[in-house]
Order: C-alpha cells, then sequence, then structure tokens
C-alpha cells in the first residue's frame, strides 16, 4: 500500500514538471496570433472547419489490430503466473502437471494464431 | 515510516527523475554527434566544449518559443499530451534498482535517534516489479493517441495510429519473450532478480552442479533468444529507427508530432528517451547482471576498500562504483538504439506488421516452450 502512495507522488511530481515548464514557456513566448499560423499542417492546401482529426475515415484494420491484441495480450498475461510458480513447481514435484497444462493453453493460443494468420486478418495492404 | 524515512524517499525519487532527465541533453548530443560520425560529418560542435551545451541552449531557446494550438486541435489534449508523454518513462525508471542499496547507520537529529535506514536505489521496491515496468511501460500510446486526435490534424492521426498499433503489435512479443527468462529466475522483484545474477555462471544439471569460472552469472547466457527477442521489441515500443514509422518523414511530415513544436517537442523528447532509458534498464537487469560487475562482489569491493579508507567513505564508493557500472551498462545499449538508427533503414509498414505478428510472437513462443520443457528435463 505505502509504495503505491510513492508511485502516486511520483506521478504527481512529473506531472508538476511538465506542467511547470509548459507555464514558463507560454509566460515566455510572444503572442502574435494569425490566421495562417493557426492552419493544420498541409501543403498549401486548405482544410475544411469540419475536418477534425479526420475522425470519420479510420481504417478497419487498425481496430482489428486492437482487437487481435487485446485477445492475445490477455493470453499472454496468463503465463506470467504460471511462470512465477514453474520453478518451485519443479523442486515440489509438480512439474508435469504444470508443464502439460500450461501446454494445453499454449496450444490453443498456437491454434488461434494460427487461425488469425491463415484467414488474412494480419495482412495489411502492400 | 517516520520524518526521515519520507525526506530520504522523496530526495531518491527527486534524483533518479532528475537522473532521467539531465540524461536527456546527453542522449540527444550523442545521437546527433553520433550520427555525425556515422555518416562522416561533424555534427554540433561549437556551443561549449564538443557541442556539449548544444542542447542547453535549444533548451533556453525553447523556453522563448510561442505557444499555440491549431485551428482544428482540442485544446486540453493537446497540452495534455505532452505532459502524458513524461509519465510512463518516470514511474517504470522508478521502479528499477540503479545501484547497489546504501545503509545509512542511526544518527541523532532533534534530540533523538533516528534509523537505521537501508535505502534501495530505486524510487520504489515492488515485488511485482517486471509486471509494473510493462505495464506502465505501455501507457505510453495513451500520450500519441492523444496528441494525434488533440492536433486536429490528418498526419499527426495516421501517425498516431500507426505508432500505436505498432506498439500494441510488438507488445505481445515483448511480454511473451520475458516469459523465459521468468521461469528461469521464479521471481518478478527486480531485487531478486539482480542477487541471482552474482558471482560466476552457475547451475544444475540432475543432481550434479556446473560452475563455470570465467564467465558472470548473467541472464543472456540461459535466455540469449529470449534476450535478442527482448530487445528488437523494445526498438520497436520507443518508436525507434528501424521502427520509426509514425515518424515516417517522407510520407507523414513528422508523424504524431507534426503540430508540435517549442517545449511541447522537448517534453516528447523526454518520453521518448526515457523509454529508452527504462529499454536499456530493463536489458541490463533482466540479461547482464544489472549492477554487478564480473569477477567482483560487492562484499569482496567493500573489504578492498576498507583496507586503505576510513569504513564510512569506503561505503560511499563502493555504491559509486556499482551506480556507474549499471549506468556503462545502460549507455552501451543507448549507443546501440543510436547505432542501429543510422545503420539500419526503415521497414515498410506491412513488413513491420508481419515481422511483429509471424515471426516475433512465434519465435517468442518457441523459446518459452523450450524453456520450460528444458528445464523440467534437466531438473
Amino acid at each position: 500500500m505505502s509504495q503505491m502512495l510513492w508511485i502516486g507522488i511520483l506521478t504527481l511530481i512529473v506531472i508538476t514538471f511538465g506542467a511547470l515548464m509548459l507555464g514558463v514557456a507560454s509566460l515566455l513566448g510572444p503572442k502574435v496570433k494569425s490566421l495562417v499560423k493557426s492552419e493544420p499542417y498541409e501543403c498549401g492546401i486548405p482544410v475544411p472547419d469540419e475536418d477534425k482529426s479526420m475522425s470519420k475515415t479510420i481504417p478497419v484494420q487498425f481496430y482489428l489490430t486492437a482487437i487481435l491484441f487485446i485477445l492475445f495480450d490477455i493470453e499472454i498475461i496468463f503465463m506470467f503466473p504460471w511462470a512465477l510458480i514453474y520453478k518451485d513447481g519443479i523442486e515440489a514435484g509438480q512439474g508435469p502437471y504444470l508443464l502439460i497444462s500450461m501446454g494445453i493453453f499454449i496450444a490453443l493460443f498456437v491454434v488461434g494464431l494460427v487461425w488469425e494468420i491463415s484467414s488474412k486478418a494480419l495482412d495489411w495492404e502492400k | 515510516m517516520d520524518f526521515f524515512y519520507i525526506f530520504f524517499q522523496v530526495i531518491k525519487m527527486l534524483v533518479i527523475f532528475l537522473l532521467m532527465v539531465t540524461m536527456v541533453p546527453l542522449l540527444v548530443w550523442v545521437e546527433r554527434r553520433g550520427s555525425a560520425f556515422i555518416q562522416n560529418r561533424l555534427g554540433p560542435n561549437r556551443v561549449g566544449p564538443l557541442g556539449l551545451l548544444q542542447l542547453l541552449a535549444d533548451a533556453v531557446k525553447f523556453f522563448f518559443k510561442e505557444e499555440f494550438v491549431p485551428k482544428n486541435g482540442y485544446k486540453t489534449i493537446f497540452y495534455l499530451a505532452p505532459i502524458v508523454a513524461l509519465i510512463p518513462g518516470a514511474i517504470a525508471f522508478g521502479a528499477i534498482p540503479l545501484g547497489i542499496p546504501l545503509d545509512i547507520g542511526a544518527f541523532n537529529a532533534f534530540g533523538q535517534t533516528w534509523g537505521p535506514y537501508n535505502l534501495g536505489f530505486q524510487s520504489f521496491e515492488l515485488g511485482i516489479g517486471v509486471v509494473f515496468v510493462l505495464a506502465v511501460a505501455s501507457l505510453g500510446g495513451y500520450s500519441l493517441l492523444l496528441a494525434g486526435w488533440g492536433s486536429g490534424n490528418k498526419y499527426s492521426m495516421m501517425g498516431a495510429l500507426r505508432a500505436c498499433a505498432q506498439m500494441i503489435s510488438y507488445e505481445l512479443a515483448l511480454g511473451l519473450s520475458l516469459v523465459g527468462i521468468l521461469l528461469i529466475y521464479g521471481t518478478f522483484s527486480f531485487n531478486d532478480i539482480v542477487n541471482m545474477q552474482e558471482g560466476p555462471l552457475n547451475f544444475s544439471i540432475g543432481q550434479k552442479d556446473i560452475v563455470i569460472g570465467f564467465l558472470p552469472n548473467w541472464g543472456i547466457f540461459f535466455q540469449p533468444l529470449g534476450a535478442i527477442l527482448f530487445f528488437v521489441a523494445t526498438f520497436a515500443e520507443t518508436n525507434r529507427a528501424p521502427f520509426d514509422l509514425p515518424e515516417a518523414e517522407a510520407e507523414l511530415v513528422a508523424g504524431f508530432h507534426t503540430e508540435y513544436g517549442g517545449l511541447k517537442m522537448l517534453l516528447f523528447f523526454i518520453g521518448e528517451y526515457g523509454h529508452m532509458m527504462v529499454a536499456s534498464a530493463l536489458m541490463t537487469t533482466l540479461f547482464f547482471g544489472s549492477y554487478h560487475i564480473p569477477f567482483v562482489t560487492p562484499d569482496g569491493l567493500l573489504s578492498f576498500l576498507n583496507s586503505f579508507m576510513g569504513a564510512g567513505f569506503a561505503k560511499w564508493i563502493q555504491f559509486l562504483i556499482f551506480h556507474i557500472s549499471f549506468m556503462l551498462k545502460v549507455i552501451f545499449f543507448l549507443w546501440v538504439f543510436v547505432w542501429v538508427r543510422w545503420t539500419v533503414p526503415r521497414f515498410r509498414y506491412d513488413q513491420l506488421m508481419d515481422l511483429g505478428w509471424k515471426k516475433m510472437l512465434p519465435w517468442a513462443l518457441f523459446n518459452t516452450v523450450v524453456t520450460a520443457v528444458a528445464m523440467l528435463l534437466l531438473a
């Protein structure tokens, strides 16, 4: 619990540092507003006002990658506690049991990965 | 928890954070001079000796730049992104031990006896260190997305999307490449991992203990494939070349920081170099013996130093020597980051994704299975 406190304090220190830097810079810098300066970076083409962050046109491939990441990342997270107890488990004579149970899990993982690759979900446009 | 404990803890956190921040100008100097030497140029050499003060001059200039938000941008998000970019690097760096713990004996102050204190050279000692660092370091994706979204520019958004997709894709390989080494250590705590890497290389096959005297007991000798996979994945995590697709200048101007300039840009730089430092420190801690020096034990060094100086002074010198040993290893890996950036050409985006999902992920899985089976057969 006390370690969580220190993490919180360090986060506050970092945020204060960043905010302080930005605050000082915005105090010291010049403030000359002009219409051309606030245009988004572009090669001279006028940008329409409603074109905010191109939010309507995100390629679908990014969504697929994100969904697959969540699936596989959760599966990988299950291997961490297993890695933690495996060494002690071998010494306690439970090695084969631990290996086979994780082996089944990894086999499922491999089947999923092979299926994703063969269904071309991971192929990007060349 | 008493007054001096809190005092030392806050001092320690500030020192480690400032250590990270002050490394950034040096790293930028190494990057620019190093690239110049690799490309047969001179690089910045006018400001100060060897151009060392170049980034100090740049930082002063950054303070006097105008801060403005582009027309289509969202003001709050636009200013929030560089601050958020600082957090993951700083917090992850705080969890890694940077040197041998320092003992401070009991002393008198304010009419009372305080201590003794045993201070590890890290901001917080966590039992789940490795998982914590992986979790916090992956928060870096948020700052990229916030920057891309807040800028209101299609190049920024494209760069941010690419950066984020790349980061999460390589995070799988990154996490999985560490399972092998965690199987061997059987702990998540950095301090335990560091203590296990002391002394000469030793392991046991069956009932027989084998000691190889001329090699240190480092993780790299148990997990060479895991170390390589981990290091390659960290290149993608930090968005460095050859994985710097988010910044592909030829297609995307400058990626997610197209609209950023001045001090906000500097904060992004601190974040990126902070990530590099965390990656190098993890590489050092997990695979290259952390602060341990080959053929030298902490106790041996202390008794050697005690033979010709006072006990109080020797303790500090020992502390300093081990910290320098750690930093030298970290600096070596940071140099590899710079070296690779100016040597290897950039990937195409589909090649990058193929490498992450179809090559590194299966290899990391293979590494895990082989390690587990070998541990069981040789036990």
